[in-house]
């Protein structure tokens, strides 16, 4: 209980006494880079297997003759929208960035920079964190973006491939009775998702005691913590929102 | 000049500092001395505002600093250079951008006269083609010469050092040590240094004071130190046979 008090008074200290405006511009553009653009890769090459393999998985598990063949893309694409895309490349991300968030700053925490910036007079909280928090929050909905477009790019040349549907029945159900909500519903998981991600990282590498032990320390606490926010985040939000998806 | 009232601090249970009263006065270089543990990293803390004093306070030329809200505070801090132990240059930015931080973040100058001051300050701390170097590719006496740099480029009126010669040769370290001597002198800076060096100390001590386990224990200059009788100060100075041997020949 004492570190989720801690915890939410931390995320408080990054909007107390902050830097100026311009100070925070570049850092963010750094930090978008080091979020987004180098996680990419990653990103791309989970989402275009999570797709092919969601896909043949699918058709083989829904062989009926009741069932028409499209179905499984639209099964795919829901999937995709509603549970892979938003939720598992959360995962992978917190993986990724969130271990890398709090590596950098517990870091920084056992060399004394933190100290540094405290007695140049710097917020350092706000100064290190609200950048990576800004950019983590922007960049992630950018990237589970990418991630759909890849894994229903990856089911398609999974139908070309394999033949288990015909590469027609999938486009016809990847555009079959798409409700929109869906996207709006992919996109509120992650900026929730983002913020968890960033800030339970960032409060794991800041609060570092010690020396290179617990860094790696904090980092394995990182994602774990991140993971577990993520699932739980994702029940509620399911929750609250599913019905409101199945209602229009 | 710094004056320090009555500073306690306490960890829990356990009284790190109880009572301590100095004053360092600019132009000078300020030691304070102790066995490893006895709290003068914490008093150095409380000084530059890392640590609050449980009761008293840090007046920076009568301006109370512990208790000021932290507006003022900031604006106090911003007249403080501190060289880290392990020098703290920030991994990821050149020697130039380390240098140039404290006046890119709290300075509107004009990049031009940033660069102008940060080359000054290198090339016065004798680093002068270091400036696109990471700190990955220092030495550990470059980083300390490179956390000087850093330290004095805002035109600081206070310097601090934790444990300079720490992880240094003699020789490096001797070096350092009239390096904040000299910079303490042409700057008219007030300086305070945390060491438990007695090279250091004998070799640049303006006035020197000893902690033992959170009580000023001892205060004078460096000639005051062979005479010293306070038996926990003889103990720490002339733990080493080279002190000894000093002590003895001085008789």
């Amino acid at each position: 209980m004492r570190s989720i008090g801690k915890y939410f008074i931390f995320i408080g200290s990054l909007f107390k006494n902050r830097e100026s405006f311009r100070t925070y511009v570049s850092l963010f553009f750094d930090e978008a880079v080091k979020v987004g653009t180098d996680s990419i890769f990653l990103i791309a090459i989970v989402s275009v297997f999570m797709g092919a393999v969601t896909t043949i998985q699918t058709a083989y598990n829904l062989v009926s003759p009741l069932i028409p063949d499209y179905v499984v893309a639209l099964v795919v694409r829901d999937m995709v929208l509603l549970e892979l895309s938003p939720t598992i490349i959360a995962i992978i991300f917190a993986g990724k960035v969130g271990s890398n968030i709090a590596g950098e700053l517990g870091t920084m925490r056992i060399t004394e920079q933190i100290d540094a910036l405290e007695v140049m007079g710097l917020n350092s909280s706000s100064y290190l964190v609200l950048p990576k928090v800004m950019a983590t929050i922007f960049m992630f909905p950018a990237l589970v973006i990418t991630s759909a477009f890849l894994s229903i790019l990856g089911g398609y040349v999974a139908t070309v491939f394999t033949g288990v549907i015909t590469p027609f029945e999938y486009t016809q159900g990847i555009r079959y009775h798409l409700n929109e909500f869906m996207v709006a519903f992919a996109m509120i998981k992650s900026v929730t998702f983002a913020f968890l991600i960033s800030t339970i990282s960032s409060f794991m590498g800041y609060y570092t005691k010690g020396g290179a032990l617990e860094v790696g320390k904090a980092s394995t606490a990182a994602v774990t913590n991140s993971v577990i926010a993520i699932l739980l985040a994702d029940y509620l939000l399911a929750q609250l929102l599913a019905e409101y998806l199945t209602s229009i | 000049m710094i004056e320090l009232e009555n500073i306690h601090k306490s960890f829990g249970n356990v009284a790190v500092l109880k009572g301590i009263d100095a004053k360092f006065e600019p132009g000078k270089v300020n030691m304070i001395i102790g066995a490893s543990g006895t709290g003068k990293s914490v008093l150095l803390k409380c000084m530059v505002g890392l640590e609050t004093p449980d009761v008293g306070g840090v007046f920076y030329n009568e301006r109370n600093f512990s208790n000021a809200r932290r507006n003022d505070q900031i604006e106090i801090r911003r007249e403080i250079g501190m060289l880290f132990q392990g020098a703290a240059l920030f991994d990821s930015k050149t020697v130039e951008e380390n240098v140039r931080f404290p006046l890119d973040v709290l300075t509107r100058l004009p990049v031009d006269e940033k660069l102008d001051r940060v080359n000054q300050v290198l090339e016065r701390v004798g680093l002068t083609d270091t400036n696109k170097k990471m700190p990955s590719e220092l030495s550990g006496g470059m980083k300390k010469r490179v956390g000087i740099a850093r330290a004095i480029v805002n035109h600081s009126k206070y310097l601090f050092c934790d444990e300079p010669n720490s992880g240094l040769d003699p020789q490096t370290s001797i070096t350092i040590d009239n390096l904040i001597k000299e910079i303490t002198q042409e700057y008219n800076i007030t300086t305070v240094v945390v060491s438990h060096d007695m090279n250091s100390v004998m070799e640049i001590g303006d006035y020197i004071m000893f902690i033992f386990k959170g009580d000023k224990l001892w205060e004078g200059t460096a000639d005051d130190v062979l005479d010293a009788d306070v038996k926990a100060f003889n103990d720490f100075v002339f733990a080493n046979k080279l002190m000894r041997s000093l002590k003895k020949f001085r008789k």
